[in-house]
């Protein structure tokens, strides 16, 4: 059993965030980078559960970026898994990186490829589903569950206003989302061992962008909140009927 | 050369987001001068030619109950041969449970640029430019897609269903249908609520309201709006709500026409789920919680005081 996870490197949910170059690029000065929650958290430790369930599982965590994300992909591998591969190419739009990430998992032969539900600075949802097309394989997306019994799998999904159980079977792409694993904090064995564990860094493949971002903008500044005495609050239905007319 | 709508349904109706999605594609379709098409993939209980009403001219429709079952690399594949033979340029979901499995895989299916989760319509006045909520409704991105196809998912909620009185011709098309490779073998849907993705309004419950025992008023209050109930991540966690009802960074993300918060503090995360609800109102008893600073309107009292009267009020506005 092989097991790849895609690692995304991205600011701090508590970031300040702002645009430089003319609104054309993210400001990174004093950002704090994580990994990407949904990454870490549920694809990274169901991987992680996976492999001490079957110690003979091969885990592998994938990156696609430059050498500022090895520090990342360290925490990472102090979380657990066995090795790293960071595609050096400058992060640019979803389907390049899918594609990198495609060409890695294709040569590893991997079984099962897991990525988190969303990256929380682009939020496109799209790396796991590009993924799973350029390697023609089966995608459940969105899952809380997952559970192996040989070659075949046991899948929940989110569905509006519910979720939705289903099998389907290896080789398989898999974005996570909350239900399916709980956070870990990295041990100090983990740490030390993190220090150790192979990072391999392989050059990309030539893959031509789709889209680019042409500017970023800020939401207009909210007005500030209009508070209404708390021993009148038929004045904020009133507000909320006649004025803002949302109810 | 069209704009060809994937409308997605469940349980035999066509979903609300799709109504979006088909109203956003027959707009962007008059400003490109082109024909507004959709695409059903399996079978409905309604009338497609109502989809005429949001401004698409022709439904495509592949008659087949077992689509009925969601399979994204089955459909991607059908839609990719539809966008083909009808000679589509653009591709229009909506940005939902399923859209989100689909337009990835048909991105890389065709090449064809996409803008996940669309808030507004294209600027074509200079090549494609589609904006889209990024950093968790932070800020806003614009994005240019350079590829000759394109495909856009959008946002649910961030774009109003037209209601016209036109009506569209139906037909089926001859697809494909490859082989499903993943089986749908249980649905546990929440009977009787409104899912929060589709929400026009949602009441949210925090810490503040101390145990789950005290949901009644939530409940009533998202009973007389016709609002879906949410709730913050301590809740969540503390089992008090079901984990589908958290919203904020780890939990869904929201963007209702009303996001009515009580007892919640309004923390980073929980905003970060939130922040593109078009109102906000908070209900808490600390003048210092951080939501203040992100709402509409708001009252500084206890939850347990003032919300009864506010039901009162709504019952009363609601002539019941």
């Amino acid at each position: 059993m092989k097991i790849l996870v895609c690692i995304s490197k991205t600011p701090d949910t508590t970031a300040k965030i702002a645009f430089t170059d003319n609104n054309k690029k993210f400001a990174t000065d004093g950002v704090q980078w994580i990994i990407n929650p949904y990454d870490e958290w549920y694809a990274l430790v169901r991987a992680i559960e996976l492999k001490e369930k079957d110690p003979a599982t091969v885990l592998h965590l994938v990156n696609v970026g430059g050498a500022e994300n090895d520090a990342i992909i360290r925490k990472a591998l102090a979380l657990g898994g066995d090795e790293a591969i960071r595609v050096n190419i400058e992060s640019q739009d979803s389907f390049t990186i899918a594609s990198q990430i495609a060409q890695v998992a294709k040569e590893g032969g991997y079984d099962l490829v897991f990525t988190g539900k969303e990256t929380i600075d682009y939020n496109g949802s799209s790396i796991g589903g590009m993924v799973a097309e350029l390697l023609d394989l089966p995608y459940v997306s969105l899952a809380t569950k997952l559970e192996l019994e040989g070659s075949n799998v046991k899948l929940t999904r989110e569905i509006e206003g519910g979720e939705e159980t289903v099998e389907t079977s290896l080789p398989l792409v898999v974005s996570a989302q909350k239900g399916m694993a709980e956070q870990r904090i990295p041990n100090m064995k983990g740490i030390m061992g993190a220090r150790t564990k192979p990072l391999k860094v392989v050059e990309p493949v030539a893959v031509e962008a789709l889209t680019s971002i042409a500017g970023f903008e800020l939401p207009p500044a909210k007005a500030g909140v209009k508070l209404v005495p708390a021993d009148n609050p038929e004045e904020l239905v009133r507000l909320l009927h006649e004025e803002a007319k949302v109810i | 050369m069209s704009v060809l709508v994937y409308i997605d349904h469940t349980d035999g109706e066509i979903k609300k987001s799709s109504l979006e999605a088909a109203s956003y594609g027959a707009k962007l379709a008059s400003q490109l001068g082109v024909a507004a098409h959709g695409l059903v993939l399996g079978t409905v209980s309604t009338d497609l030619s109502a989809l005429g009403k949001q401004g698409i001219q022709k439904v495509h429709q592949v008659k087949n109950d077992s689509l009925n079952q969601f399979d994204p690399g089955q459909q991607a594949t059908m839609i990719a041969e539809a966008v083909g033979s009808l000679g589509a340029t653009v591709v229009v979901l909506s940005n939902n449970v399923t859209g989100k499995a689909l337009a990835p895989r048909l991105s890389a299916r065709l090449k064809a640029g996409l803008v996940a989760g669309a808030v507004a319509l294209p600027d074509t006045s200079n090549g494609f430019v589609v904006k889209k909520a990024v950093f968790s409704g932070k800020a806003f991105a614009q994005v240019e897609v350079t590829s000759p196809v394109k495909i856009i998912s959008l946002t649910p909620n961030a774009f109003s269903v037209s209601n016209g009185d036109g009506s569209a011709e139906v037909a089926e098309i001859n697809l494909t249908v490859p082989a499903a490779k993943i089986k749908v073998t249980g649905i546990n849907k929440i009977k009787g609520q409104i899912p929060l993705s589709e929400a026009e309004l949602v009441v949210s419950g925090g810490r503040g309201l101390k145990g789950p025992e005290n949901w009644g008023m939530i409940e009533e209050l998202a009973d007389l709006l016709g609002a879906a109930t949410a709730c913050s991540r301590p809740v969540a966690d503390s089992h008090w709500r079901p984990h589908h009802e958290h919203v904020g960074q780890t939990g869904g993300a929201v963007a209702p026409n009303l996001y009515f918060a009580v007892g919640i503090s309004g923390a980073i995360q929980h905003l970060a789920g939130v922040n593109r609800s078009k109102v906000i109102v908070v209900i808490n008893k600390d003048p210092e919680a951080p939501f203040f600073k992100a709402a509409d309107y708001g009252i500084v009292g206890d939850a347990f005081e003032v919300m009864p009267k506010i039901i009162d009020s709504v019952k009363k506005l609601k002539g019941k």
